[in-house]
């Protein structure tokens, strides 16, 4: 090849022996400035990977010689917004909520970061838009209906102590017997057919006439005379159109044969205190608060 | 072309230095004044105050940055109506095709920021070092104290220049008077001095030692230029068929064959991209016409017509050398191209101007809350959340009357509303979020239907000044 040279007459230098239309790409040699570039850019790539984590290993990576980490940056970073917070959520975990005014600095924090301690703790199971899941039984909190009530005081009770659960004694509880093991499946029936007569819908006049007395009978120590519900049982209003399972004949009918056992846990222990703070006045603003 | 060369030639040529005489003509005076003129506007602008009343800058021309606001005059433009500054550059844009292909690089020539400062950086140099033969002297001389001094006298002042030219516009985007205060006592912000050193650092660069060579090699415009210029384009032009043959003596056998141009080099002395315009065309000419002003003077003295140096298309050229008369200019300004341009360039600035009137000084939008669509109340009403962001755009708070419009029953209630019901106060020059609830009973029309179209207002209750939305209402369907 050497004696192969194709010189360009011009410039004196060789070419790539590429031949395109007559024009040949002169074969010029990188200029040093730019390669001693380039073996710069490989030493700095080395020491690079040296001083930072680079290497994979089978469990792990080499960890640098800095000690440099992006989580322990980020944990940095949430430390100094926790100190900058610090003020105002501790006003936040002391204040009294029902006399706490919407203008305070710690009841905007409060919404606001209710609004995160909402997302990553209860939209699980009452969606992230707080709208509940009815096939689950989960609870819609922008309506204006409340089991447990929907004061500020009751809200912060529940997310506190949570329902029928076992780990906290002063959890919420109430339990619906199971009709199944009660009432006949005609007797339910008839009974159904009271209660959608009840919420105004369409049912079996006849059939509703014989489930009104079995309703006083067996429902309204818990659900009331006109079943608007009882609030410290946390039974629920039969005569609205708010249903937490469901307010068709089928539903209604599962729900009385073999009752319905929502439980939430209690959040005292998982939560800070101005957490649980924050979650119930960002609940109470979301359109349904009492 | 007899021999090849023995060795290769360089591909590289080294700046040749340029130093352009002075010269006094109409051209030359058009330029002065050009100039003063230009940096007057550059320096004074921030200078300037307009009185916008307690909540606002009282600075005619200020880039708010930090409070995202640009104030010109009378005029506020937010950040939402950035659209005016985009119409602003198309027209500068449309503007600089009209000028090209009536005139070529006129911008070049007159007004772009390099020539100007260029200019007055060769203005300094004449005051200093004298005129191009002077210059040339002390270019060619060895260092003495004599150059040391002129030079560094020369330097020293296009740095004060250069300072002055980077101090001006960090005025333009803060308050200037107390900017300035604040540079003087060096508690300024680190990003002005920083921008300042820059400004002046490429101010003198440019404008001191590498000159011609930023419109030979860094600037793309005189390509783009090239592009829009055709045969009808008025460039400064050599009449060749007047001039030549040129020569010098005229007294000489034969003098009575030779053209107009005595070749006493005027031109190319007081040129300052250092080319000979008698070549023809070049890249390099940026179209300052001084070479006109220096051959119409010598013209004068020898008692021949002015014009062998002038404004010429290449069409004239041509017809000229065929022996046509020379064509007004004004055949050249107006044909269906510039017309064209001029109407664009105009329809643009008017919309322009007649949305900055119609503009309304409430600005609303509207986010529906999507998740979820719509929640169903205990009596069986549907109610829809929405978002609003009512912008206030003047200088004083104002109260806002929420309503909606829509051919179905629908309810509006205002979440955050102050002691009137569905009302709100937004702050002066502030955006507020407002969360309303719309509703429809339950044997309504719209809690059944899928949607329901309807539009939300806020309206000024002192004024009666309104912004509508449309957005839509989900219902049970």
């Amino acid at each position: 090849m050497a004696d192969n040279k194709d010189i360009d007459e011009a410039t004196g230098t060789d070419t790539t022996g590429h031949d395109w239309d007559g024009i040949k790409e002169l074969n010029n040699p990188l200029p040093r400035w730019w390669l001693w570039c380039f073996y710069g850019t490989i030493v700095w790539g080395v020491a690079y990977t040296i001083a930072y984590p680079a290497w994979p290993l089978v469990n792990s990576a080499t960890a640098g010689l800095l000690g440099y980490s992006t989580r322990a940056e980020v944990a940095e970073q949430i430390a100094e917004v926790e100190a900058q917070n610090a003020e105002v959520a501790a006003v936040l975990a002391s204040a009294d909520l029902s006399t706490l005014s919407p203008d305070d600095p710690a009841h905007r924090y409060g919404v606001a970061g209710g609004a995160s301690v909402f997302l990553a703790n209860c939209s699980q199971c009452h969606g992230a838009g707080a709208a509940g899941v009815q096939a689950g039984g989960y609870p819609n909190l922008l309506d204006d209906a409340w089991l447990w009530g929907g004061s500020l005081e009751d809200i912060e009770y529940t997310v506190r102590h949570g329902i029928r659960n076992d780990t906290d004694p002063d959890a919420r509880w109430s339990e619906m017997p199971v009709f199944g093991d009660i009432l006949s499946d005609e007797e339910i029936g008839q009974t159904v057919e009271y209660v959608l007569a009840l919420s105004g819908q369409d049912h079996d006049a006849a059939l509703a006439e014989q489930g009104l007395v079995l309703f006083e009978e067996q429902c309204t120590a818990c659900h009331g005379d006109a079943g608007e519900g009882i609030r410290d049982l946390g039974a629920p209003t039969l005569n609205d159109a708010i249903w937490l399972y469901g307010g068709d004949r089928e539903t209604i009918t599962e729900t009385i044969t073999y009752s319905r056992f929502g439980v939430m846990p209690a959040w005292g222990p998982r939560l800070d205190e101005d957490e649980i703070k924050a979650v119930t006045l960002y609940l109470h603003q979301l359109g349904g608060g009492e | 072309m007899t021999q090849p060369p023995a060795s290769p030639p360089s591909l590289y040529a080294a700046r040749e230095p340029i130093f352009p005489k002075r010269v006094k003509g109409t051209f030359r005076t058009l330029k002065w004044w050009i100039m003063g003129v230009t940096l007057a506007i550059y320096y004074l602008t921030p200078w300037i105050r307009w009185d916008r009343g307690p909540n606002l800058p009282d600075q005619a021309v200020l880039i708010d940055l930090a409070g995202r606001r640009f104030y010109f005059l009378w005029i506020e433009i937010w950040p939402h109506e950035f659209y005016f500054v985009a119409g602003l550059l198309i027209m500068a844009g449309l503007g600089l095709f009209l000028f090209t292909s009536a005139l070529g690089r006129v911008w070049c020539g007159y007004t772009c920021p390099q020539t100007v400062w260029t200019d007055l950086f060769i203005l300094v140099e004449r005051w200093i070092e004298g005129d191009r033969n002077a210059r040339v002297r002390l270019w060619n001389a060895d260092w003495s104290l004599r150059k040391v001094r002129l030079r560094v006298t020369k330097w020293a002042v296009w740095f004060l220049i250069a300072l002055a030219t980077g101090g001006a516009w960090v005025f333009y985007f803060a308050d200037a008077p107390t900017l300035a205060g604040q540079l003087l006592t060096f508690s300024a912000p680190l990003v002005a001095y920083s921008t300042i050193l820059i400004l002046a650092a490429t101010t003198f660069v440019f404008g001191g030692f590498m000159r011609e060579q930023v419109c030979n090699y860094m600037c793309p415009w005189p390509r783009i230029q090239a592009a829009m210029m055709d045969e009808s384009t008025l460039t400064v032009a050599y009449r060749h068929w007047r001039g030549e043959p040129r020569g010098k003596h005229r007294k000489a056998e034969g003098a009575d064959q030779l053209g107009d141009c005595i070749d006493c080099m005027a031109c190319v002395n007081v040129c300052p991209a250092g080319i000979d315009i008698r070549d023809g065309q070049q890249m390099e000419c940026i179209t300052c016409a001084l070479c006109i002003d220096a051959c119409d003077e010598i013209m004068e003295r020898i008692g021949k017509p002015r014009g062998l140096i002038d404004y010429l298309a290449l069409s004239d050229e041509e017809a000229e050398t065929q022996g046509a008369k020379p064509r007004p200019i004004w055949q050249h300004v107006l044909r269906p191209r510039t017309i064209l341009y001029t109407s664009m360039w105009s329809l643009i600035g008017v919309a322009l101007v007649y949305a900055l009137f119609i503009r309304s000084d409430i600005d609303l939008t509207v986010e529906p809350v999507r998740n979820p669509q719509f929640v169903t109340l205990s009596d069986g009403a549907v109610r829809n959340t929405y978002t609003l962001r009512i912008r206030n755009l003047t200088a004083d708070d104002r109260d806002f009357r929420v309503m909606l419009t829509s051919d179905e029953i629908l309810r509006i209630d205002v979440e955050t509303d102050g002691p009137v019901a569905n009302h709100v106060t937004v702050p002066a020059n502030e955006t507020m979020q407002a969360r309303i609830y719309v509703i429809a009973r339950p044997d309504d029309p719209a809690a059944d239907a899928v949607t329901t179209d309807l539009r939300l207002w806020v309206e000024d209750v002192e004024t009666d000044d309104r912004a509508g939305v449309s957005t839509i209402f989900n219902g049970k369907g």
